[in-house]
């Protein structure tokens, strides 16, 4: 039984996986606490939802609810981080935030306040191995996410845009003296957390069959727990944060109840703020004032 | 007054507490995520006092207070030694912590949530908004204020110069905690029911919100960012769906247009400071 659960939480930690590497990329590179992020990997979900239910293929509903987050993210990084690039670190945290809300307000003026039924995609075939009951969609999705990462991971460690985005995160002020141009980098940066965290949305709404204008808030918050719990900017941190965050959910839901899980949760992750303020796999910060 | 605008004074006087629970910390430099778990404790700890050991409110909601501030002391001092995001993010996972404990405190009703008895008269929430305010603003007459601006602004200059960095920083927190905790303490006496599901993240984060749509640099900005937040929606109420939609795209464009938010104190230093920065 606590074997199964383990899958279970394998299967939910890679959805919170890619919503951690989304927000690492913005907050490790732009250091920017990207609250739009929970409203992109919400806007995934609910416009492959609609495409889906429009009678697209769902090929074509994918693909229009990634290129739908690509362009609301572009219109994050102008409207959100352009302006106040060089101020408070906060202040962007305000209008992303206003993102958030907006695209939860007009998915709900859309579609309704109520939890949407996302088609099956796949018929129910599932794997069993030993006793273990293996869904093929959550095989597929973490197969999927396992892929992105490590794709994501030899992109930033061996070409040369990884190249400058890694400058960008250890200085921006470097990374101009150097002469990388931030005004076509870091809308890309935006695309690629957006298509991320939409992708992570997707998967969602295909494994448990849900969407709602809501349903990126608690995946969106327990994506930032798997990146801190990892270590901030480490996208392997991310990956270890985001199946421990979910393997502690699942279990604490099986093992003692369902209103424990912010506890379990979040108790992990002010303690290791408190121990381990960098994080499992981050490194310590260089140049700490205090 | 009218039974609507009596219901939206006073939820503007608690927006303002929260607001101000926010402000504190954030005039030293710290970005609270977590004040709705001081609300909680507030709430909580204040309902438990009249309800059970039938204490009155006058006595209740300062003593939840302070309690909320010892809380807040106690995890101050470990929790302060992060420090921007971290801090941050410290107080998210704190907040998300304190309202999950009491969603499975039985003593205080669980998940089915805690009817209070006492009940507060809006006269009551107003003067108890007016007086957090006056305290902000005679707080902001000494050099307390000072001091937060100088931790805010250079923490190694201020620490050279003789603050006690880390004591103003804990007692930013504290405070903020203790505001929190009162206003948290009033919204049981006042509404008669809390649920632990209350005291969520977007109760802590909204006041967030404000202070920055108002304007950290002054005592005022708070004030004028709960007014705003709290009237805006309201006349909007017209436009019934679209509200919220509206309102979020006011203010992701009110931000782009000015980040240092709506009350600063000089507008020509800062219009002098945005220019020097245009070529970065």
């Amino acid at each position: 039984m606590v074997s199964q659960q383990i899958v279970n939480g394998l299967m939910l930690g890679s959805i919170y996986m890619l919503v951690a590497v989304a927000f690492t990329l913005a907050i490790g590179v732009l250091n920017f606490l990207n609250f739009s992020i929970p409203g992109l990997f919400m806007l995934g979900g609910m416009a492959a939802y609609g495409g889906v239910k429009m009678g697209l293929h769902w090929s074509l509903a994918f693909a229009g609810a990634l290129a739908l987050a690509g362009l609301v993210s572009l219109a994050v990084e102008r409207l959100a981080y352009r302006p106040m690039r060089g101020g408070d670190p906060e202040v962007p945290l305000v209008s992303s935030l206003g993102f958030l809300v907006l695209l939860e307000n007009l998915m709900l003026i859309r579609f309704g306040s109520d939890q949407q039924a996302f088609p099956a995609l796949l018929a129910d075939t599932n794997l069993r191995v030993g006793g273990l009951v293996i869904g093929m969609a959550q095989l597929a999705s973490l197969a999927l996410s396992i892929a992105l990462v490590i794709w994501l991971s030899w992109f930033l460690s061996a070409t040369n845009t990884g190249r400058r985005v890694r400058t960008v995160a250890e200085s921006g002020e470097t990374a101009v003296l150097l002469g990388i141009d931030m005004s076509s980098l870091v809308p890309r940066l935006f695309i690629g957390s957006a298509l991320l965290a939409a992708t992570a949305g997707i998967l969602f709404a295909v494994n448990y069959q849900q969407v709602s204008p809501f349903m990126g808030e608690g995946v969106g918050f327990k994506g930032v727990a798997a990146m801190i719990v990892g270590g901030m900017g480490s996208i392997w941190g991310a990956v270890l944060g985001g199946l421990l965050i979910g393997m502690v959910e699942v279990l604490s839901i099986s093992l003692i109840g369902s209103n424990v899980v912010n506890i379990t949760v979040y108790g992990l992750l002010l303690l290791i703020l408190i121990l381990r303020p960098q994080g499992l796999m981050g490194r310590p910060p260089s140049r700490e004032k205090l | 007054m009218s039974g609507y605008l009596t219901g939206v004074l006073v939820t503007l006087s608690f927006n303002v507490i929260a607001a101000y629970a926010v402000y504190l910390p954030m005039a030293a430099g710290q970005l609270n995520l977590g004040i709705a778990g001081f609300m909680a404790i507030g709430a909580y700890l204040g309902a438990f006092l009249t309800n059970e050991l039938s204490w009155p409110i006058w006595a209740a909601v300062p003593v939840s207070a302070g309690l909320a501030g010892t809380v807040g002391l106690l995890i101050g001092l470990p929790v302060l030694r992060t420090h921007g995001i971290y801090l941050a993010m410290a107080t998210f996972a704190l907040g998300q912590v304190i309202s999950a404990t009491f969603l499975n405190l039985e003593v205080v009703g669980g998940a089915a949530g805690y009817p209070v008895a006492a009940y507060a008269p809006p006269a009551v929430v107003f003067a108890a908004a007016a007086g957090v305010f006056l305290f902000m603003v005679l707080l902001s007459t000494t050099r307390f204020a000072l001091y937060l601006t100088a931790v805010k602004s250079d923490a190694t200059v201020a620490d050279l110069l003789g603050i006690s960095v880390r004591g103003i920083q804990v007692a930013a927190f504290t405070l903020g905690a203790v505001v929190a905790g009162f206003g948290g303490a009033l919204y049981g006496h006042h509404y008669s029911f809390i649920e632990a599901q209350h005291f969520n993240v977007m109760l802590s984060v909204f006041p967030v919100l404000y202070v920055l749509f108002g304007g950290t640099q002054t005592v005022l900005g708070p004030l004028v960012g709960a007014l705003f937040f709290t009237l805006a929606p309201e006349w909007l109420r017209a436009s019934a769906e679209w509200r919220y939609a509206l309102f979020a795209m006011f203010i992701i464009l009110f931000m782009a247009a000015r980040p240092q938010g709506l009350v600063t104190t000089s507008m020509f230093r800062l219009l002098g400071r945005r220019k020097a920065q245009a070529p970065a």
